[in-house]
């Protein structure tokens, strides 16, 4: 810290805040100090705790200790119009607007003007207005439907309408990732202009070169505790990357292959693969034997990748190919079939994975009913021997096959999701997130199945949050940012120092200079 | 883009109900062998102002993503309580009106907790309800009978001055004074929110809980005035189960006639309204063209379904098949 801010007092402290998700420590000891009439950015990779601090501070859920200190007064929110209330406004990530109702009613929605008990809408109406206005978006029309805007203006009534509520705090939590550029730079006067007006604003983004323009302060988090508080300009995109890094390696992964020749035709081939303007031009291969990572941060396209190639979507374009030929699924029940022969490991066992009130004979065998019946109707002693034989194979712990596969525990819920895909003999296999909240060990075990089966001449494509993952498990890695491969890693190039450099998407040279800094 | 679009756009499920409902009473008044006469608009406003009322009720909770399965029985249950108290004097038959009032209130509120804080699904919830409902009436009325005080009733059964129904006439009544101010209000505003989307509407600081509750008050409350009409026009009450069933299930199907989205967030009262008034219209227009009223449940299933797939047309615009699923 630095002795400049030392005079002014405060709007916000945070002060050893922790929360914990089951066995998940989120935020452990945090600390922020938040100034009025300054810029304050988060920075921090996946995981680190940005998302809980924030979640706390606008009254989402409630910290396990620690004290938040609002105009030296200790307060605490139980809900989100209990911080709105106290003056503190987040623009959400995931928008908060409501699709069926106009812009102005989305602007004035929790307080709207009200005449004799009523919402009066004129002025309703002018309210919206002044707030498109001061967000830079006057060409809005405050009556239009939100569901029929567009993502960036959308986004714009987003920040519209955190004007409106006339914050003292405004946290911006990667506010811009769904602007245009003109709607960035317009944002940015605003901002600035907020910042004059004396308003306290946290930014949170992994835009390098925003924060550069924005910030007056930074702060880093790492593991759920801040690690550094810098003033801007006085630490370059490197230290910084160094702060970021820095977990201790507590996985134990099974050794990788040696590199070997690559295939004439990869198993798995995608050319050019188009989706709304979420996927731009993703062409990669995963081999046989091949486990092939994709990397970056959240929502940068991954999970909607491994949906466009598993047919979930509609109106993609590009090409798949598997063993050479043609094959792009136009449901998973194609993707699933012999001919193609794909399963996604999704991301949410509880809602895509599971049936949690099923037994977990009926889960394992759902999606290769067809080896198990004969003529439509299952064969009892064919299920049992497979179910038991795949149970064995993960090492699941189940008190017997009938009992609810909602009563296990996560970490063998999960195994159960993927032995339910291996019953169904797949080539490819897609991975989305598979060892989030599971324990060390299940993680273990999970890590030398997907290596067994790459052996075994699968062909593997891994999304994880974890960068630990992507260095110790993959072949491969691929680098996700906004919707398109940003930079492809191989073998001893997959460092955390790359694959964060690549996530931030700051240029390949200030990447080789990191590395030979290091 | 001129203001007049997105007023179209935002109410063009409750324009297109009006829209068909005008074409269809046309069609029938001019096949009518007595024509577009008073005496025809009053008893086709009758019927229709029955339904209307709780299409109605079903609206306020249709709008929060809800549903309302108790309605008819609500209906049933303020009928057969009207016809003990809404009689003798004045007086007595005023305090029995509010009694009435009352006790869909009381039934939309026992509705309201249940869902609400006991968390219990609605369908469940309101089926559980209803046949509590449909009991207490067959308690009250174990045979039909009983009578009402039947200056009012012949008052708003009749017409006014002639021409106009009284029927139609109070049911504008209600509109004005029940929902026009419920949609203006914040309450109202966060019930669209909350059936749009509850999730934003939490993270925007609206009051979810309340909004549902209070839509299923105002259900029973509407569902009364159903029963309360229902007694002014038969003169007595009767625990007909078939009117509680039939009831509800038409106030549905009107609501979806009259542009509601059964998704929520979207649609009127005054939407449900004439999806009320045209279902009653489609078995009128099998009578004026002498077909056999055994047609009758026929064709209005096909209008029904048409109806649906026209609402459900914006499937074909969903990318991401998951959103399919809701």
């Amino acid at each position: 810290m630095n002795g400049a801010e030392s005079t002014a007092s405060p709007i916000l402290r945070m002060e050893g805040v922790s929360k914990r998700y089951g066995g998940v420590r989120a935020l452990a000891d945090a600390n922020l100090t938040v100034f009025a009439g300054r810029i304050h950015a988060i920075l921090g990779e996946n995981g680190a705790g940005k998302s809980t601090l924030i979640k706390i501070l606008s009254g989402v859920v409630a910290q396990d200790s620690g004290r938040i200190v609002l105009d030296g007064a200790e307060v605490a929110f139980d809900s989100p119009a209990a911080a709105n209330r106290a003056g503190i406004v987040c623009i959400f990530q995931e928008l908060s607007l409501v699709p069926d109702l106009s812009v102005a009613d989305n602007i004035a929605i929790s307080n709207p003007p009200r005449r004799f008990g009523m919402i009066d809408r004129r002025a309703q109406r002018r309210l919206a207005e002044e707030a498109l206005d001061r967000a830079g978006a006057p060409e809005i029309h405050p009556m239009a439907l939100v569901k029929d805007l567009a993502l960036s203006r959308r986004q714009m009534v987003e920040i519209a309408k955190a004007l409106a509520r006339k914050p003292r705090l405004l946290i911006l939590d990667e506010a811009t990732s769904a602007l245009t550029a003109a709607d960035v730079a317009k944002v940015f006067v605003v901002l600035k202009r907020l910042r004059q007006e004396g308003l306290a604003l946290l930014y949170i983004s992994h835009r390098m070169h925003e924060i550069a323009e924005l910030a007056d302060e930074s702060t880093v988090f790492r593991n759920g505790a801040n690690v550094a508080t810098y003033l801007a300009g006085t630490k370059t995109d490197n230290e910084v990357i160094e702060m970021m890094i820095g977990r201790e390696y507590s996985h134990i992964f099974p050794p990788k292959p040696v590199a070997r020749a690559k295939a004439q035709t990869p198993l798995f081939e995608v050319r050019n693969l188009n989706w709304a303007d979420r996927l731009r031009d993703i062409s990669f291969t995963a081999d046989a034997g091949e486990i092939v990572g994709l990397g970056g941060l959240d929502g940068q396209g991954q999970r909607e990748l491994l949906l466009a190639l598993f047919g979930v979507l509609r109106g993609v374009s590009g090409e798949i190919r598997v063993a050479g030929a043609p094959a792009s699924p136009s449901s998973p029940h194609a993707a699933k079939g012999k001919r193609i022969g794909m399963a996604l490991i999704p991301e949410d066992r509880k809602t895509e994975g599971l049936m949690l009130p099923m037994s977990v004979r009926e889960n394992l065998s759902f999606a290769a009913l067809q080896r198990v019946s004969k003529g439509g109707i299952i064969d009892r002693a064919r299920e049992t021997k497979l179910v038991g034989e795949l149970m064995d194979l993960l090492e699941i712990h189940a008190a017997g096959t009938d009992i609810p596969a909602g009563s296990l525990s996560g970490g063998n819920q999960q195994k159960v999701v993927i032995a339910k895909w291996l019953m169904a003999e797949p080539r490819i296999i897609l991975l989305n997130d598979p060892t989030r909240g599971i324990d060390v060990g299940t993680k273990q075990e999970i890590y030398a199945l997907l290596r067994r089966l790459a052996d075994q001449g699968a062909a593997i494509v891994f999304y994880t949050t974890d960068y630990d993952e992507l260095i110790g498990c993959c072949d491969r890695a691929l680098v996700l940012y906004d919707g398109a491969i940003r930079r492809e890693l191989a073998g001893a190039e997959i460092t955390e120092h790359a694959l964060i450099a690549s996530a931030l998407n700051i240029s390949s040279e200030d990447v080789a200079a990191g590395a030979t800094a290091q | 883009m001129s203001e007049w679009r997105y007023l179209l756009a935002q109410n063009r499920g409750t324009l297109l109900a009006i829209a068909f409902f005008v074409v269809m009473f046309a069609i029938y008044t001019s096949n009518h062998p007595a024509g577009f006469t008073a005496n025809v608009v009053q008893t086709a406003a009758n019927k229709g102002v029955l339904l209307a009322l709780v299409a109605m009720a079903q609206t306020f909770v249709v709008i929060t993503a809800g549903i309302d399965l108790s309605v008819g029985a609500v209906m049933v249950l303020t009928n057969c309580l009207a016809s003990w108290i809404v009689v003798g004097s004045a007086t007595s038959a005023t305090l029995g009106i509010l009694g009435v009032l009352l006790t869909g209130l009381a039934c939309g509120v026992i509705n309201g907790l249940i869902v609400i804080y006991g968390r219990l699904q609605p369908i469940v919830a309101t089926i559980a309800t209803g046949a509590a409902f449909f009991g207490l009436a067959l308690l009250l009325r174990s045979v039909p009978g009983g009578d009402v005080y039947s200056p009012v009733a012949d008052a708003l059964t009749g017409k006014i001055f002639d021409v106009a129904p009284a029927s139609l006439v109070a049911l504008a009544f209600v509109v004005l004074v029940l929902w026009v101010p419920y949609s203006r209000s914040t309450i109202g505003r966060a019930a669209y929110a909350v059936g749009s989307s509850e999730s934003a509407a939490y993270m925007s600081g609206v009051p979810v809980g309340a909004a549902k509750f209070f839509a299923y008050v105002l259900s029973g409350l509407a569902a009364s005035l159903g029963g309360l009409f229902l007694t002014f026009v038969t003169y007595s009450g009767e625990a007909s189960a078939a009117n509680a069933n039939t009831y509800t299930l038409f106030s549905i199907a009107a609501v979806v006639l009259g542009g509601v989205s059964l998704f929520g967030g979207s649609g009127s009262a005054i939407g449900a309204i004439f999806g009320a008034l045209m279902f009653r219209t489609i078995g009128d227009l099998l009578f004026v063209f002498n077909l056999d009223p055994l047609w009758q449940p026929l064709f209005q299933g096909l209008v029904l379904l048409a109806a649906v797939c026209v609402g459900s047309a914006r499937v074909f615009q969903v990318r991401n098949r998951l959103e399919l699923f809701p």
